[in-house]
């Protein structure tokens, strides 16, 4: 993919990843604290601190994350993922969907906390290092299966995941494991086709 | 109500890894914990801050409570056992599929990986005008904003409202009512076990709750008896859409059937009351009766007596009558 490079040199997703990093480093000092306790008697079993290590697309990343931060917004406003969309909020349209631990969840809805201890995957860590896509993206680019594409991260992520544990679908069933993503563009068929290509790529290897 | 704001409010976040320290915890917190699982009821009421909570109890490292074990029989299944485990545990579904079933039909896959079967008995009323923070009867109020001229209820209550007119919105929640499951609660020092029909709660009894969890109180496993294992199951949730919904009606029920005769059956039906219904008069009606369209129409209208409709409800009712005459003929008679 390439960036739109816009008047000035910048384009919108690099400007996007700078303030997302200056943002980081003004941020991250001073929050080794503790959160705050209720009541007395020291610390109880069970409380948080900010600074924490995610392990997000095979790297381990430092982060400063508020107790009621979602997976969604620290990805994207702390790490620059911005690959990971965030359409409904409220665990309603899949556009969010990221792997923890290789199963599909809504990155809108988890507390970034609850993924401290799990194998994050975006959308960002799929394709190899040397920039091989992964085969349901290829199977994308090859079937052109979107047409507005906001929802193409989210459908891939769980695409990946059901396919990890049911590597041969029907169309159907392949149509039932991604059925917790919507499209608006209505693209369902297409992006389906697409998907399927791409299945058929995995096995292919 | 859908506005996306930022995140959510601020609050103190506990994520203890015992069921000892979440106890602890939750006794220390008393009304002021809010008790998280998957989190799929609570991001909704944190996020359009209709509800707030200073501190939230998160179970997702309490390893001990998403265990499946069998016990005499039956099954243990801790309450943060995500409904994907339950649906494809293969003791699950080899004996007591009509929970398996049940489980596999709520919302989406996503969801489903995430959300646990203690959250999903436990979460609160769907109602729009409560959740969109309307001051109702729930909410602490004096009206019923759903129980007007102009509401629009099209999903809401048909039998045992009482004001309130919201409906239990739990798949899992009749199934456990049918395979007579019982729910443990532990809180410091105590624990009590409460049959799966008892745990809900209604308005006439309590308006402002759906169970009968109780500050400091965290639900920690649902037993399944082995009454019911291998019995003849029959599940079915309609709703507008294959994904995501929750159920307009749903059922379910467990038959024991000998030489075309019921010998016994247990019958609850989902998302037509407050709390899961289970149909004690069809229960008895249908016993030593032969298994046939008459029987299952006797039952069917028998279910349905008492039921009151609202403006844009009336629905419910042939489609609950017909999903307990389908619940007795079972899944092969079930399209004719």
């Amino acid at each position: 993919m390439t960036d739109v490079v816009r008047p000035g040199g910048v384009s919108r997703r690099t400007f996007i990843k700078g303030v997302v990093a200056a943002g980081a480093v003004a941020t991250s000092a001073g929050y080794l604290l503790r959160t705050t306790l209720i009541g007395q008697g020291g610390v109880p079993a069970g409380a948080v601190e900010r600074l924490i290590t995610l392990n997000v697309n095979g790297r381990d990343r430092r982060v400063d994350v508020m107790p009621q931060e979602t997976l969604a917004m620290t990805l994207r406003y702390k790490l620059g993922l911005t690959g990971t969309k965030i359409g409904c909020d409220r665990a309603e349209c899949g556009a969010c969907t990221v792997l923890l631990d290789d199963v599909p969840r809504y990155s809108c809805s988890v507390l970034t906390h609850m993924a401290r201890k799990k194998r994050i995957t975006t959308i960002e860590g799929l394709a190899a290092a040397d920039g091989t896509l992964h085969p349901v993206q290829q199977g994308v680019v090859e079937e052109q299966g979107f047409q507005c594409a906001f929802c193409m991260p989210g459908f891939v992520m769980a695409a990946v995941g059901f396919l990890k544990t049911h590597p041969n679908p029907t169309r159907d069933e392949l149509a039932h494991g991604v059925s917790g993503n919507l499209c608006r563009c209505q693209d369902y068929d297409k992006i389906l086709t697409a998907l399927a290509r791409g299945a058929e790529l995995m096995r292919r290897g | 109500m859908a506005a996306i704001h930022d995140v959510m409010p601020m609050f103190t976040l506990y994520q203890p890894e015992s069921v000892d320290d979440a106890l602890r915890l939750l006794d220390r917190l008393g009304a002021g914990a809010w008790t998280m699982a998957g989190g799929l009821d609570s991001f909704d009421w944190l996020k359009d801050r209709t509800k707030r909570t200073a501190a939230v109890v998160e179970l997702g490292n309490v390893a001990e409570l998403s265990v499946i074990r069998e016990v005499d029989g039956g099954l243990e299944i801790g309450a943060t056992t995500t409904l994907t485990e339950v649906a494809q545990h293969p003791i699950v579904r080899e004996r007591f599929g009509l929970l398996a079933e049940a489980a596999g039909l709520v919302a989406s896959p996503q969801i489903r990986h995430q959300g646990t079967l203690g959250g999903n008995v436990t979460q609160d009323a769907r109602c729009w005008y409560y959740r969109a923070g309307w001051p109702c009867y729930r909410a602490g109020g004096n009206i019923c904003y759903a129980d007007t001229p102009t509401a629009i209820n099209r999903e809401h209550a048909i039998l045992h409202a009482d004001r309130c007119v919201a409906v239990s919105p739990s798949d899992t929640a009749p199934a456990l009512v049918a395979l007579d499951a019982s729910l443990v609660i532990r809180r410091l020092g105590g624990e009590r076990i409460v049959a799966a029909q008892d745990y809900f709660v209604g308005p006439g009894r309590d308006i402002t709750r759906m169970t009968v969890l109780e500050p400091g109180e965290l639900l920690t496993a649902i037993r399944i008896p082995a009454t019911w294992a291998g019995a003849e199951f029959y599940f079915e949730k309609v709703r507008d859409r294959q994904v995501w919904d929750f159920p307009l009606v749903n059922v379910a029920s467990a038959l024991k059937v000998s030489g075309g005769r019921i010998q016994s059956m247990r019958i609850a039906v989902g998302a037509v009351a407050a709390t899961p219904v289970r149909l004690m008069a069809v229960e008895r009606a249908v016993a030593g009766q032969p298994r046939t369209r008459e029987t299952a129409e006797m039952a069917g209208r028998l279910a349905v007596e008492g039921a009151v409709t609202l403006a844009h409800n009336g629905y419910k009712v042939p489609l609950m009558r017909n999903l307990v005459a389908r619940a007795i003929r079972g899944a092969g008679a079930a399209t004719t």
